[in-house]
C-alpha cells in the first residue's frame, strides 16, 4: 500500500480502494456496465478517452474526453512572432503537414497584405495535394487495420513513403517540413524533383487499384461498414462536421469551390459526393477524393511558370541570403524583422483552408505588434468529434472502432 | 446589390438600435452587438429565409486585458445558401464575465463554448453541460487570460513520483 | 545443419547462461509502443516495408502492456497523460527498458509552456534518448540496436540477492 500512495498522489482512488466492496451477482447481471476506452488504446487515433455505457453490448451512451495532448499552441502564439510559429503549424494535423503550413502563411499574408508571386502560389498547390494524397492514405490504412485487414496499412505506407522521399528533396525533412514561408516558399523546385513525382503519379494508380480490388471484394469489410453510423444530411450541418465527412453525407461544400485561394479557380476538378452517410460512404469519399488530387496535380505540373519564389517586399518578407550579405537596406530589414516581427495593420481576419480531414482556419487579431495578439486555431478534427455521441448510440462496441476510424480524428490538432 | 449591402440592410431594419457598430476590414463583414441580444440576433439570422446562416463555425473570446470591457466573445457563422462567412461580436463588462448560450441556436456551439470557459473563464448560462474540455477537472486558472504565465504556475498540476 | 557440423563430439557446448539469456532476450525484443503524436507515425513507418523493424526481432507491436518488454514513448507527454504512462509502465512486467522518442520526450521538445512535461525522465526511468522532431526510422533502429547491446551485456548477479525494491535500481 506503501508504494501506491507513493507513486499516485490520489486520495479519492485510495479511499475507493479501501472501502468494504460487497459486489453481488445480481449487480453485476442487472445493472448497465460504464467502461473506459482509455487514452492508450490500439484502435483510437491518438490519444483519445472514450468512457462507454454499456448494456450488455450496445451502446447506451458515450461521452469523448480530450486534453490529454493540449500542448498549449494558442498561448504560445501569443509570445512569439509570426515567422517563429510556422513550425508549430506542421504538427497540427501531423498525417498532412504541408496544408497547414500553406493555410497559416495565407492567413498571415491576408492580414498583412502581401501577395506571393505566381511560382510559389503553384508550388504550394503541388505540395499541398500531395500531402492530402499522403493523408488519406494514413486514413485508409489505420481504418482498414482498426476493422482487420492488417495488409491494407503495408501497402498505403509503402506508397506514403515515396511521398516522404520526395518532400525530403524538396524540403530537406521527411514529413514535418516547415516549408512555405510569409511572402513564397523556402526554396526552389529542381527538375528531379518534378521527375519523381511523376513517377510517383505513375505508379499510384495501379497500386489503388490492387487496393481497392483487395477490399471490395471483401464481404466482413462491406458488412462490417455497410449502414453503421448514419450521420443524415441536417446532422452534419448542425454539429458542425467538416471534411469528407460532411461530403459523404450528401452537402457539396469544399472551400477550395466556394472560397477559391491559390489558383484553386484555374484547375478543373470534380468534387465527389455520397448520400448515404455511413461508414463505408465516408471511406469511398477518401479514396475518391486521392484521385481528384491525382488529376489537379497533373494540371498543375503543367500549367506551372517559371519565376521566384518569394515575393519581393523587404519590409515585410525576409530577402534571399545573398542579398542580406551584400546590400545595406536588406541587412537593415533583415535585422528588424527577426527581432520586432513585421507589423501588420491592427484589426482581425479569419482565412481557412481545405485541410485532408476538413477546414482548417485560422483566426488572427493584430495589434499593430510583431506578435499576435490572439491567435484562434479552428481545427477539423475537433469539429468532427463532437458528432461522436450521436453517431455511436445505438451501436455495438465493435462498431465504436469502426465509427472512430471513419470519422479520423486527430488528437494533434483536436487538442492544439 | 450584393451580398454584404442585403445582410447589413436586413439586419438594420431588425435590430437598428442594438448594433453598436459595424466594421469591414479586409473585406472580412463584422457587427458588434449588444450581449444581452446575441440569442435572437442569432435566432433572427438562422431563421430568415433569405439568409439562412445555419451553420456555426466557431465561438470564441479576445482578452483586451487593460481596456474596461475586458472580455469580447466571437462567433463566426456561415450561410451555404448565399456562400457567405459573418463574425459576430459582443462586449462583456461584468466581472465574472457571463453571457448567454448559443447552443438554444445552433448545436456545434455546445464544445466551443466549453472551450471558452475553460480557457477563458466566461461562463455561459443555461449551457447543458459546461465543464472543462482541456485541462484537467480540478485545475483552478484559465490560461488563456493575459494574467496566466505562458510557463504555467509550479505545482498547478500534479506529475506521478519517479520511483527511487 | 549448421550448429551441429560444427559442434565437437556429441554436441556440447560450454557457455554461460548469462550469454545465452543474454542473447535471447535481445534477440526478441517485443516493443509496446506509446504513440502519442508525431514521433507515432515515424513508429509506424520504421514498421512498415521500407525500414522494417521485424528483422531486429520486433515482429510483433504488442499494444498490451503485459506482454511486452521494451516501451517506446512516441509524442509529447503532457501533464494529464503523465499518469496514464506511469501507470502503463507499472504494469510491465521485469525487467523493461524504455526509449525515450524525439525531442519531446527528452526535454520537452519546443513545447515550453504550461501544460508539457520537459522531459518524461521527470518521473520514469529512461534507457536511450533519441534525437530529432521526428527522428527518422533509421535513427529509430539505431536506438533499438543500443538498447539490444545494453541487454545483452546485463549479467545475473544484477538479479541475484536483492530484495524486490532494489530491483528497480538494477534496470538504470
Amino acid at each position: 500500500m506503501d508504494r501506491v500512495r507513493q507513486i499516485y498522489n490520489d486520495e479519492k482512488l485510495l479511499k475507493k480502494l479501501q472501502e468494504d466492496q460487497n459486489l453481488t451477482i445480481e449487480d453485476v447481471l442487472e445493472n448497465e456496465m460504464i467502461i473506459n476506452m482509455g487514452p492508450q488504446h490500439p484502435a483510437t487515433h491518438g490519444v483519445l478517452r472514450l468512457v462507454l455505457r454499456l448494456d450488455g453490448e450496445t451502446v447506451v451512451g458515450i461521452i469523448p474526453e480530450l486534453g490529454y495532448l493540449h500542448r498549449g499552441y494558442e498561448k504560445m502564439a501569443e509570445n512569439m512572432s509570426y515567422i517563429e510559429f510556422i513550425p508549430h503549424t506542421d504538427r497540427l494535423d501531423y498525417t498532412g503537414t504541408m496544408c497547414n503550413n500553406v493555410g497559416y502563411v495565407l492567413a498571415v499574408e491576408k492580414l498583412a497584405g502581401i501577395e506571393a508571386p505566381k511560382r510559389a502560389q503553384y508550388i504550394r498547390m503541388i505540395v499541398a495535394e500531395l500531402s492530402r494524397i499522403a493523408a488519406h492514405l494514413v486514413a485508409i490504412g489505420t481504418f482498414a487495420m482498426d476493422v482487420g485487414a492488417v495488409t491494407m496499412v503495408m501497402w498505403t505506407f509503402r506508397e506514403r513513403e515515396k511521398v516522404n522521399s520526395i518532400f525530403d528533396r524538396i524540403a530537406g525533412a521527411r514529413f514535418t517540413t516547415s516549408y512555405t514561408r510569409i511572402g513564397g516558399v523556402a526554396s526552389d523546385i529542381d527538375d528531379q524533383s518534378i521527375a519523381e513525382i511523376v513517377q510517383f503519379l505513375v505508379e499510384l494508380e495501379p497500386a489503388l487499384g490492387e487496393m481497392d480490388k483487395l477490399m471490395l471484394s471483401n464481404r466482413i469489410f462491406i458488412d462490417r461498414l455497410e449502414g453503421i453510423g448514419i450521420l443524415p444530411k441536417e446532422d452534419a450541418i448542425s454539429l458542425g462536421v467538416t471534411g469528407p465527412n460532411l461530403r459523404a453525407s450528401g452537402v457539396e461544400y469544399d472551400v477550395r469551390r466556394a472560397k477559391p485561394y491559390l489558383f484553386y479557380n484555374e484547375i478543373d476538378f470534380k468534387i465527389p459526393t455520397f448520400t448515404q452517410g455511413d461508414c463505408l460512404a465516408r471511406y469511398f469519399q477518401r479514396g475518391d477524393e486521392v484521385k481528384e488530387s491525382i488529376k489537379i496535380l497533373h494540371q498543375c505540373l503543367a500549367k506551372m511558370p517559371k519565376g521566384e519564389v518569394i515575393a519581393n517586399s523587404p519590409k515585410k518578407v525576409l530577402s534571399h541570403k545573398t542579398e542580406i550579405y551584400s546590400k545595406m537596406e536588406e541587412l537593415i530589414h533583415d535585422f528588424m524583422i527577426i527581432n520586432f516581427g513585421i507589423n501588420p495593420p491592427v484589426g482581425d481576419t479569419y482565412f481557412s483552408v481545405e485541410n485532408p480531414k476538413g477546414e482548417l482556419g485560422f483566426y488572427i487579431v493584430s495589434n499593430g505588434s510583431g506578435q499576435p495578439w490572439k491567435l484562434k486555431i479552428h481545427s477539423p478534427s475537433f469539429c468532427n468529434l463532437q458528432a461522436v455521441s450521436q453517431l455511436c448510440k445505438g451501436a455495438m462496441i465493435s462498431d465504436v472502432v469502426a465509427i472512430i476510424g471513419s470519422l479520423d480524428p486527430v488528437m494533434g490538432e483536436a487538442d492544439k | 446589390m450584393n451580398t454584404k449591402e442585403l445582410i447589413i440592410e436586413k439586419v438594420k431594419e431588425k435590430f437598428g438600435e442594438s448594433v453598436e457598430e459595424i466594421t469591414d476590414f479586409r473585406d472580412d463583414l463584422c457587427f458588434i452587438i449588444k450581449k444581452d441580444q446575441i440569442v435572437n440576433f442569432g435566432k433572427y439570422l438562422k431563421e430568415d429565409s433569405d439568409l439562412q446562416f445555419i451553420m456555426c463555425k466557431d465561438v470564441t473570446a479576445i482578452d483586451w486585458a487593460t481596456r474596461k470591457k475586458r472580455f469580447t466573445t466571437v462567433y463566426h457563422i456561415y450561410s451555404f445558401k448565399l456562400n457567405y462567412a459573418l463574425r459576430l461580436k459582443a462586449n462583456i463588462d461584468d466581472e465574472p464575465p457571463t453571457i448567454e448560450t448559443v447552443s438554444s441556436v445552433w448545436k456545434s456551439a455546445n464544445w466551443y463554448e466549453r472551450e471558452t470557459w475553460d480557457m477563458y473563464g466566461i461562463k455561459f448560462l443555461n449551457h447543458p453541460d459546461l465543464r472543462r474540455i482541456y485541462m484537467p477537472e480540478g485545475f483552478e486558472h484559465h490560461p488563456l487570460k493575459k494574467d496566466f504565465p505562458v510557463l504555467g504556475i509550479p505545482g498547478s498540476l500534479p506529475l506521478p513520483h519517479k520511483a527511487d | 545443419m549448421g550448429l551441429e557440423a560444427v559442434l565437437q563430439k556429441d554436441g556440447f557446448f560450454t557457455t554461460t547462461i548469462d550469454a545465452i539469456v543474454g542473447w535471447a532476450r535481445k534477440s526478441s525484443v517485443w516493443p509496446m509502443p506509446m504513440g502519442i503524436s508525431c514521433c507515432a507515425i515515424e513508429m509506424i513507418a520504421a514498421a512498415d516495408p521500407k525500414y522494417d523493424i521485424a528483422r531486429f526481432g520486433s515482429e510483433v507491436m504488442r499494444f498490451s502492456p503485459r506482454q511486452s518488454d521494451l516501451m517506446i514513448v512516441a509524442g509529447t507527454v503532457t501533464y494529464k497523460m503523465a499518469q496514464v504512462v506511469r501507470r502503463i509502465y507499472d504494469q510491465m512486467p521485469e525487467p523493461k527498458w524504455v526509449i525515450a522518442m524525439g525531442a519531446c520526450t527528452s526535454s520537452g521538445g519546443m513545447y515550453r509552456s504550461y501544460s508539457v512535461v520537459q522531459g518524461i525522465d521527470q518521473f520514469l526511468p529512461v534507457d536511450v534518448y533519441t534525437a530529432g522532431c521526428p527522428p527518422r526510422p533509421e535513427n529509430l533502429l539505431n536506438a533499438l540496436m543500443t538498447i539490444q547491446d545494453k541487454i545483452g551485456k546485463t549479467r545475473a548477479r544484477d538479479f541475484q540477492n536483492r530484495s524486490l525494491t532494489e530491483l528497480e535500481h538494477s534496470q538504470n
